[in-house]
């Protein structure tokens, strides 16, 4: 049998071909991405990039409905973007089987929040799959999209960041075969979700779980491992923790969930009336721990372990034990942090540098430009979710006089407008506020790892596409002033953002510059730059724009000097035209 | 233990080509029989940001992570990030470490200080150190762009390993047009 090392998005996408998926719809989102990418390699699956979850997961119900499998994924917090389909797709049920993947970010390695998408799963009562290496990403999406046929409802399939970016082995099979072929088949009762309709939905939802649940003590994805010791201590777990509880408490026998919904009761009971022990390893939510106890199991838990931030091997020893993990080495001195920053010949960089010295109060969104936020940017003061900034701008506009208004400036990528922020706009400029709305236009979705958007003119398959008009958009919704700026050119975007900023209504700016890191452009790479170190006065003007390829040397005579490292510059200029002196230029 | 597991550290800054290293190592290690496991964040942690990658193989692994002051070997790519991950290597293990410095933003703006002496500061906790002049022997091998596979070169010492499987993986891995110089840097590498 062929064998692969897949991470837990191959896997996913992997398993999706296996199981026969002929649709599959996104929007990228950390730790999600990959599975869509991964998509492109399986000529049978039309797969996509929608503009935001709730689309993709409409997309997906259509297909369903039509007959086909499909699998549509989000990160945790797309799952409320696509909130409203999901909850009544779940009185609706299938036609072909549907998957929806929900890649949680435990630690918030890349997220604004660390919501636990299992509680979804019993508030949308969803069956939901959680595995807990890459081979059973890859079985438990074949299974799900089985289960979902075979129930007649959508499947939840969790993963979180270690699921999804960890590798492991996993064995390969050849798709099935013989699907039926998606048809059209009028069934109003089942899809036309008016309450007459719903009513009667309803108690087949309450019955299905409670199928399931039966159906689920007797499959092999949930199953007792023996431990090495005596047979005392009963663990009950899923996901990745599964593999903390393994490492750490190699002694206790382990009830190991691969359906975290709905639990498998039966088993349960029978299960913890052996041990004089009882823990329950979870990450975040005490998710099983309550439903345990709300059958009147004893059991530890979460009065051990952390409700925040994931677990880690080390974390899970510590507090079954109360004893701290201890280093053979530690550090006696503070060490400086790293934190990311914007690439050399970001174009995101000069506008911030304009916000700066602008003194902005910036309603940030979500992107790579959030890290506009950071020293010596210091340019964003608010991000909440996709799509936030510029909802958030008009409500600070309605609440502020006019010279503190017009500070206010809303920022939003491309993606992220398209997102859910032109309902925004709309709002913006039918209520009458007054603000500045800054649209980041890089073509790309790039914080993700760069994918296709509506606006860049290309498929996530790769073919040609129509290019959304931000320009005419905007005037669409009825901004008046719309203007369109270079942001690698310092003074014109300093003086477009004034200009803009003082006016008393809407206006939206476009920054315009393909992403450094999109190569298919034709942008140039132009020379790396040098500092010419007889004219550089040593006044650190040039680090305020924040680049990482601008280093700064000290000196024990004079007052330093900037210089730049060649293997990062991309030759911007912004350096150049920031700098007083002139002096910064071409490499010599 | 019961279960014998090898636990590798990989870390260095965002963009050194730490994922293709720690890609390599993965394939190289299932293709000697081994189960795997790799683990290391993307987003966020790439754009210049302190990235780790964890490689653990033996009979059976479970956790993709590496257990605290576990890692038997931590392979370094930047001085900085060499010192920073120290306190995850149990006593005795090996350290190695590519002899550059990148200074983060935070020392850039004098905020904050880049700490003086690592290497005399890891060799005076770790006996098993080497400093790696990485830049240097991917200069040798043809193309600056190699220090990564010099740095898995140097690895490949310490995970016991046939030659064979290190040469068919880059073989696989590398594309053909950058293979020659590749091998030369691992070679280069594994000669330390």
């Amino acid at each position: 049998m062929e064998r692969a090392i897949l991470s837990g998005n191959e896997a996913i996408a992997r398993g999706a071909y296996e199981a026969g998926v002929k649709v599959a719809s996104a929007y990228p989102g950390t730790p999600s991405t990959e599975i869509l990418e991964n998509m492109v390699q399986y000529p049978s699956i039309d797969a996509s990039w929608a503009p935001n979850e709730k689309v993709a997961l409409e997309v997906g119900i259509g297909a369903a409905i039509g007959g086909a499998r499909t699998l549509v994924a989000m990160k945790h917090v797309g799952v409320n973007v696509a909130a409203d389909p999901l909850f009544t797709l779940s009185y609706t049920g299938v036609k072909g089987g549907l998957v929806l993947v929900t890649a949680d970010d435990p630690e918030l390695h890349s997220s604004q929040n660390e919501q636990d998408n299992r509680n979804y799963a019993k508030f949308a009562k969803m069956p939901m799959f959680e595995p807990a290496d890459s081979q059973e990403a890859l079985a438990f999406t074949r299974l799900a999209l089985e289960a979902s046929e075979q129930f007649d409802t959508p499947v939840f399939l969790r993963t979180t960041t270690r699921i999804s970016h960890s590798k492991s082995i996993v064995e390969l099979q050849d798709p099935v075969s013989g699907l039926p072929q998606p048809a059209l088949e009028k069934n109003p009762a089942k899809f036309v979700m008016l309450p007459g309709n719903a009513r009667k939905r309803h108690p087949l939802v309450e019955d299905r779980l409670a199928k399931m649940e039966e159906w689920a003590c007797r499959q092999p994805f949930n199953r007792v491992e023996k431990g090495t010791g005596d047979g005392r201590v009963g663990v009950i777990t899923a996901g990745v923790s599964y593999q903390y509880a393994r490492e750490v408490l190699p002694e206790a026998d382990i009830l190991k969930l691969g359906l975290v919904y709905p639990l498998p009761k039966a088993l349960i009971r029978d299960f913890a009336a052996r041990y004089e022990t009882l823990y329950v390893i979870e990450e975040l939510d005490p998710f099983i721990e309550e439903q345990l106890l709300a059958m009147g199991i004893q059991v530890t838990g979460k009065s051990l372990l952390p409700l925040c931030g994931e677990l880690t091997p080390g974390r899970v020893a510590q507090g079954l034990s109360g004893q701290a993990v201890t280093s053979y080495y530690s550090h006696k001195e503070m060490l400086p942090g790293r934190p990311p920053s914007m690439c050399p010949g970001c174009p995101h960089r000069g506008v911030f540098y304009a916000l700066n010295r602008l003194k902005a109060f910036v309603s940030g969104d979500i992107g790579c430009y959030t890290l506009g936020f950071m020293e010596p940017l210091s340019a964003m003061d608010t991000c909440i979710c996709m799509g936030a900034s510029i909802g958030n701008a008009t409500g600070l506009s309605k609440v502020l006089d006019p010279p503190e208004r017009s500070r206010v400036v809303a920022v939003i990528g491309d993606s992220t407008f398209l997102h859910t922020g032109i309902n925004g706009l709309m709002d913006m400029v039918y209520n009458n506020a007054a603000s500045t709305v800054l649209i980041l236009d890089n073509r790309i979705t790039a914080m993700t790892g760069r994918q296709e958007n509506p606006s860049s003119g290309y498929t996530l398959m790769g073919a040609d596409s129509y290019r959304v008009d931000m320009e005419e958009i905007c005037r669409a919704l009825g901004v008046r002033n719309v203007r369109v700026i270079d942001p690698y050119q310092v003074s014109a975007t300093h003086k477009v953002l004034e200009e803009e900023m003082a006016r008393d209504e809407v206006s939206v700016v476009i920054a315009r510059r393909p992403c450094m890191l999109v190569k298919r452009d034709p942008v140039a790479r132009k020379p790396a730059l040098s500092v010419d170190d007889e004219k550089c006065t040593g006044c650190r003007v040039c680090l305020k724009i924040g680049c990482p390829a601008i280093e700064w040397r000290s000196s024990d005579q004079g007052k330093g000097s900037a210089h730049i490292n060649r293997l990062f510059c991309v030759g911007c200029s912004l350096c150049r035209q920031v700098c007083h002196f002139d002096a910064i230029g071409e490499c010599q | 233990m019961s279960n014998p597991v090898t636990n590798v550290l990989i870390s260095g800054v965002g963009g050194q080509g730490i994922l293709l290293a720690s890609e390599v190592l993965s394939e190289v290690l299932m293709l000697a029989g081994h189960d795997v496991k790799k683990n290391e964040i993307h987003g966020m942690s790439q754009r210049g940001g302190s990235v780790v990658s964890h490689i653990r193989f033996g009979e059976k692994v479970y956790s993709s992570i590496i257990p605290e002051g576990e890692a038997d070997v931590l392979l370094g790519f930047e001085l900085l990030e060499t010192y920073r991950y120290l306190p995850l290597v149990r006593q005795g293990g090996s350290v190695l470490a590519n002899n550059l410095q990148i200074f983060p933003s935070p020392v850039t703006l004098g905020k904050e200080t880049y700490p003086e002496n690592i290497p005399a500061k890891i060799a005076e906790a770790f006996s098993d150190f080497t400093l790696v002049d990485g830049l240097k022997l991917a200069a040798e091998a043809g193309n600056e762009r190699t220090v990564n596979i010099v740095l898995v070169g140097a690895l490949s010492k310490r995970v016991a390993v046939d030659d064979h499987c290190w040469q068919q993986t880059l073989r696989k891995m590398v594309p053909p047009k950058y293979l020659e110089e590749n091998l030369r840097a691992f070679n280069l590498g594994r000669q330390l």
